[in-house]
């Protein structure tokens, strides 16, 4: 009797889990119609890459409740959190180069002033610049 | 019908609607960056159902596929985004004005 009780609580805790899981990749696909640019978008899609993986993969876990599963578990989670930023880093690099993003909507770009730095403080080149100043043993 | 199984059926429309709203973004694009982004999702959706399935048929046979697809899904977006050119300039003007 008691441990029917138990089953149907961790039921009911897997089955909401699961809901939790539904609601964020409704969230992502809610976000990624109506963002403006890729950048945006890309914030929308990480919420069931991560967080509502692990919501349903702790619901799997629960149902399932030996050591196994959890064994299974543990390196898809790894790996989805090892390479989910991976592919929004590329992601977001090709977006940015390809300027694939709203500037107005940007609070800053720390970016470009690094680019510029760089490109200013290039050295000159060869031919171009002042020769260097001869050096005369001491 | 018990309190369990409509969270379960709340849970599967849910999934459903959101894959539809990722789906409408992976035919309108604008750019192969937007498609890559929901393709990506869309693989994750893919997952969570098949978990789904799994609590909801009480076995765990499919753990291996979602393990196999959480691995291997990075690979389609680096190398897209690594090719992407700036091909799609029209549609970055269109970014740039606030359309679609």
């Amino acid at each position: 009797m008691n441990g029917e009780i138990v089953t149907d609580v961790i039921d009911v805790v897997a089955a909401l889990l699961l809901v939790g899981g539904g609601v964020l990749t409704l969230a992502a696909g809610v976000g990624l119609v109506r963002f403006p640019d890729a950048l945006s978008r890309m914030h929308a899609a990480t919420k069931p890459q991560i967080l509502g993986l692990v919501l349903v993969l702790v619901a799997v876990a629960l149902v399932a409740a030996d050591w196994a599963t959890l064994l299974m578990i543990a390196p898809i989670l790894v790996l989805q959190m090892l390479t989910a930023p991976m592919s929004a880093h590329m992601i977001g690099r090709a977006a940015y180069r390809t300027g694939n993003y709203r500037r107005d909507l940007l609070a800053f770009d720390e970016l470009e002033d690094d680019i510029e730095r760089a490109s200013s403080d290039a050295p000159p080149e060869l031919g171009t610049g002042d020769p260097p100043a001869p050096t005369t043993p001491a | 019908m018990n309190l369990v199984a409509i969270l379960h059926i709340t849970a599967g429309v849910l999934l459903g609607l959101g894959a539809i709203l990722v789906l409408y973004r992976l035919v309108r694009g604008p750019t192969i960056l937007d498609r890559m982004i929901a393709s990506d999702v869309l693989l994750t959706t893919v997952n969570l159902v098949l978990c789904v399935e799994m609590v909801i048929g009480r076995h765990t046979r499919t753990l291996p596929v979602v393990l196999v697809l959480a691995g291997t899904a990075v690979f389609g977006s680096i190398v897209v985004a690594r090719y992407v050119s700036r091909q799609a300039l029209g549609a970055n003007e269109e970014v740039q004005r606030g359309e679609r």
